[in-house]
């Protein structure tokens, strides 16, 4: 644990005396102190191209009055930084007449260990592994002509002091191994990614050589994508397969279930709540509570305990993800989902691991009851416009089923549909559901937080896919 | 206040002087400082004020032809210190690199013009209150307008790099950054779009009024969109979709993805990629440009570079360590291009409109599909249906894709390019990609 005043001139007595003092006619509000220490080391092209550690240090204090946030930041932990702060948020909340909420939740849960995964694996071991992933996918096939691979490890202490002196804790360790294959054949070239990671020590990923099978199905979707004929263009059935596909979900219902965009009634999904949403057996969880991945968090940014939260059950929509201030506005309790990038960005409600739960049906039913469509295993990223509720999705991995049967690979293509009536043209739900591998980061209003996805098979009666075969 | 130029140089010749003596060969440092002021405005209130102050410090450090580099915000001496032995302790671990090295001496920049990139003046908190007060009515006249979200945001930044070489240079910036978004409403749908000014200079930022005006009247436009057919069709990219395009473009010209063979560029310098009508610049000198530089992030010096000439590539984005592999100079590109942009067409707009009985203009792309490896391009978008140079309706729900191969080829450019932002372009039109709808 980080001890934050201990090289400042601002003791911990007084910098309490100042967030008090500033907060106390607010409705919330807390200084936020965050010490981060990350480590990229990078293998391309043959060579250790990038060995790199960061350590990022500063503060962000927010006070909240009514629906109005102010906020300040900086990398200097001392009394005359702390105060010029307070000033600043002082003028932004000229005639503030609120009460503080005091009231936050506690728990004693911890779902990840105490640990520095950067120290707890060596440089050398680290540039070892990289040279042997180059040197075993490069021996594997004569086509691969290049080459990528990389660890990136983080541990970012957080302490956040809320009016009064109450202080919540926490440590986060994480981190991400990615291998990048291109393969080039009679002068085409494909690539491949695949990466691993979560909240645990390098080797919890890594051990008895289970990088191999992270290099092995790099190589495997660039091999896939060389043999790929253009995909085809316009409505077609869609199944899914299960894990990271459920990017799916994040994009298109996720982030239109998020707190802010409800409140503020931009989202196509503000005044659908109770409502049916999705096809009876489609149920979606927001939960942070699970071991060691990569979304899961101890205590949110604001210092509440992370949950499972239950945003649609069986069809119905049930919750929207909650910060402190959009669940005071919209007079519900926050769900833990109050996260940040760092300390200089202000809180957002975001999604943690965004799960849908297993159904009862399987891949080989769902596939085989598709005479025209496309079978999507990999995707690279999404987007959506929270407001029209469109979204999209790129495929890295897909085929095309012809007649219940998976044909040829098809090239990288977008899909694109409707966020709040996509889950209604679910019409099967499998039984294998998967977490994905532990790789992806969700971006909003410029800030990006690790997440999680999971989803079993699903079978999508229309989307559009974006190919370029009429 | 942004810290002086004195802070940051004392700063640079500490870490300097420190990696020396604890052993690298050669460094490297930068130091900067960014303050930043924003306040947003919601629905006609205030809705959130933000102040940043960010210091940081990147330096990297070589022993021979090794290399590792470390970065913080923490700028106090002793953190310093553990951190660059740190540094030079990895560098000896980290295998040697033949083309790792710090630019060559007579690449560095010798003159740092004034590009007039700083503006002193500081607008108040109260002040970017009016500002958007003005802004907000505008947007919301129309009932149809539901949400007004607005941002004002002044930046002032300086920086200092500096290396073992005897290169220390840097400059002061600014920017004042006004921003609206909308959301309208109507029975079938609910739409959002949105208008942007950004400038060096307070007094060239765009009037409050018509920012929220503009913003709202693309967002009322949008609404009850449908979707069409899928077909191949001319596609027209509003000016701030097609400048994704030359961004693209400018990724896939970059050392690294050349040298590493990433790029469906490579090999094609002096060959025709585009039409003959299309040239494309790189101008690192305009006067309050928002891309302009003196030199690049190694301190090599950055001089206009015609990159497309006519339709033929001249040359490649290059750093030292990429031309290193290349056998080519650098050319003042390590961290990308400054103002690029394509030259004017030679049709009016209205007449690119009129160009075919029926086409397509789009106004915002989403998702990221675009592939430099192999120049795939498949992305969702919204526009509008163009008959015989009229907007019909909007659409919405559909995928655009092709391949930049063709695409390039296939560039027709209007002739009302503006410098609104780091990379422009003209209204763009591209024939022969295909539309994925219904």
């Amino acid at each position: 644990m980080s001890n934050f005043f201990e090289k400042s001139d601002l003791s911990r007595s007084e910098a309490e005396n100042i967030i008090s003092d500033t907060l106390q006619k607010c409705d919330d509000g807390e200084l936020y102190l965050e010490n981060s220490k990350s480590e990229s080391i990078l293998l391309d092209d043959n060579k250790i191209k990038n060995s790199s550690y960061n350590s990022d240090l500063g503060f962000g204090f927010r006070a909240i009055s009514d629906e109005v946030v102010a906020y300040s930041h900086s990398n200097e932990i001392s009394k005359n930084s702390l105060k010029q702060s307070s000033e600043n948020l002082k003028s932004t909340l000229k005639s503030v007449k609120g009460t503080y909420n005091h009231e936050i939740p506690k728990s004693n849960k911890k779902y990840y260990e105490n640990i520095n995964p950067i120290e707890q694996k060596s440089l050398n071991e680290k540039i070892k592994i990289l040279n042997e992933v180059n040197n075993y996918l490069r021996s594997k096939d004569d086509n691969i002509k290049q080459v990528t691979a990389n660890f990136l490890g983080e541990q970012k202490s957080v302490e956040i002091i809320r009016s009064g002196g109450e202080t919540l804790t926490d440590v986060r360790p994480l981190i991400r191994f990615n291998v990048s294959v291109m393969l080039e054949k009679n002068g085409r070239k494909e690539t491949g990614v695949y990466g691993v990671g979560g909240r645990q020590s390098y080797d919890s990923y890594l051990k008895d050589d289970n990088w191999k099978s992270v290099c092995d199905e790099a190589l495997r979707i660039a091999s896939v994508n060389l043999e790929s004929k253009p995909a085809p263009a316009g409505e077609m059935k869609v199944v899914l397969g299960p894990g990271w596909p459920a990017i799916l979900i994040h994009e298109a219902v996720g982030h239109g279930l998020e707190g802010d965009f409800n409140r503020k009634k931009t989202s196509a999904f503000h005044n659908l709540m109770g409502q049916k949403v999705a096809s009876e057996g489609v149920t979606i969880v927001d939960d942070g509570t699970i071991d060691n991945r990569r979304g899961s968090l101890t205590i949110d940014d604001e210092g509440t305990p992370t949950e499972k939260t239950v945003l649609i059950e069986n069809g119905i929509l049930k919750n929207f993800m909650q910060d402190r201030l959009n669940a005071r506005l919209m007079k519900t309790k926050s769900t833990g989902s109050g996260r940040r990038e760092n300390y200089r960005h202000i809180v957002l409600p975001r999604m943690r691991n965004t799960m849908m739960l297993s159904g009862n049906q399987t891949q080989d039913d769902m596939i085989k009851a598709v005479d025209k469509g496309i079978f999507a295993v990999s995707f690279g990223g999404g987007q959506v416009d929270i407001t029209s509720g469109k979204f999209v999705f790129n495929c890295t991995e897909a085929y095309e089923i012809v007649n219940g049967k998976i044909g040829s690979p098809i090239k990288g293509a977008t899909l694109i549909g409707d966020g709040p009536s996509i889950l209604k043209e679910v019409s099967m739900v499998g039984n294998d559901m998967m977490m994905d591998p532990g790789i992806g980061t969700c971006g909003k209003a410029g800030q990006g937080v690790p997440v999680g996805v999971a989803q079993p098979s699903i079978l999508i009666n229309k989307m559009t896919v974006g190919g370029t075969k009429l | 206040m942004v810290k002086d130029q004195e802070f940051l140089e004392k700063k640079a010749s500490y870490c300097l002087g420190l990696a020396k003596k604890l052993g690298a060969t050669e460094s490297s440092v930068i130091v900067n400082n960014s303050v930043s002021e924003t306040v947003n405005f919601r629905n006609k209130k205030l809705d959130e004020s933000n102040r940043s102050d960010d210091l940081g410090i990147s330096i990297t450090t070589y022993i021979g032809k090794k290399k590792s580099s470390i970065s913080s915000s923490n700028l106090l001496d002793d953190n310093l210190k553990i951190l660059i032995e740190k540094c030079v302790e990895t560098t000896k671990n980290t295998p040697e690199d033949e083309f790792n090295s710090l630019p060559d001496k007579d690449l560095l920049a010798k003159e740092v013009k004034d590009l007039d990139l700083y503006d002193d003046t500081h607008i108040e908190n109260d002040q970017k209150i009016d500002y958007l007060k003005k802004l907000e009515s505008a947007a919301s006249n129309d009932k149809k307008i539901v949400n007004t979200e607005s941002s004002f945001t002044q930046n002032k930044s300086n920086f200092i790099l500096a290396n073992s070489e005897g290169f220390c240079a840097g400059y002061k910036t600014s920017s004042f950054t006004a921003s609206s978004v909308t959301v309208a409403k109507d029975e079938k749908s609910m739409e959002r779009d949105y208008e942007y000014s950004s400038k060096c200079f307070l007094k060239d930022l765009d009037d409050a009024g018509e920012l929220g005006k503009q913003a709202a009247d693309q967002t009322i436009r949008k609404l009850s969109p449908k979707k069409i057919g899928s077909e191949k069709i001319g596609i027209i990219f509003d000016k701030r979709i097609a400048k994704g395009i030359l961004s693209t473009f400018a990724s896939a010209i970059s050392s690294s993805a050349i040298s590493r063979g990433t790029s469906f560029l490579k090999d094609k310098v002096n060959q025709k990629i585009f039409s003959d009508k299309i040239n494309v610049l790189d101008k690192p000198d305009i006067l309050k440009g928002l891309g302009s530089r003196n030199f690049d992030s190694e301190g090599v010096k950055t001089d206009t570079l015609k990159l497309v000439d006519q339709g033929i590539l001249k040359h490649y984005l290059i750093d030292t360590y990429n031309g290193k592999k290349l056998n080519l100079k650098s050319n003042g590109r390590c961290g990308g291009t400054s103002n690029l942009y394509f030259e004017n067409g030679n049709i009016s707009f209205k007449d690119l409109l009129n160009s075919k009985s029926k086409s397509l203009y789009i106004t915002e792309t989403i998702g990221h599909g675009s592939n430099i490896v192999t120049g795939d391009y498949s992305v969702g978008a919204t526009g509008f249906l163009v008959e015989n140079g009229e907007f019909k309706y909007p659409i919405n729900e559909i995928t655009i894709a092709g391949n930049f191969k063709d695409m390039f080829k296939n560039i027709t450019l209007a002739n009302d390019l503006e410098f609104k932002y780091s990379t422009n372009s003209p209204t763009m039109m591209i024939e022969g990609m295909v539309v994925a709808g219904k």
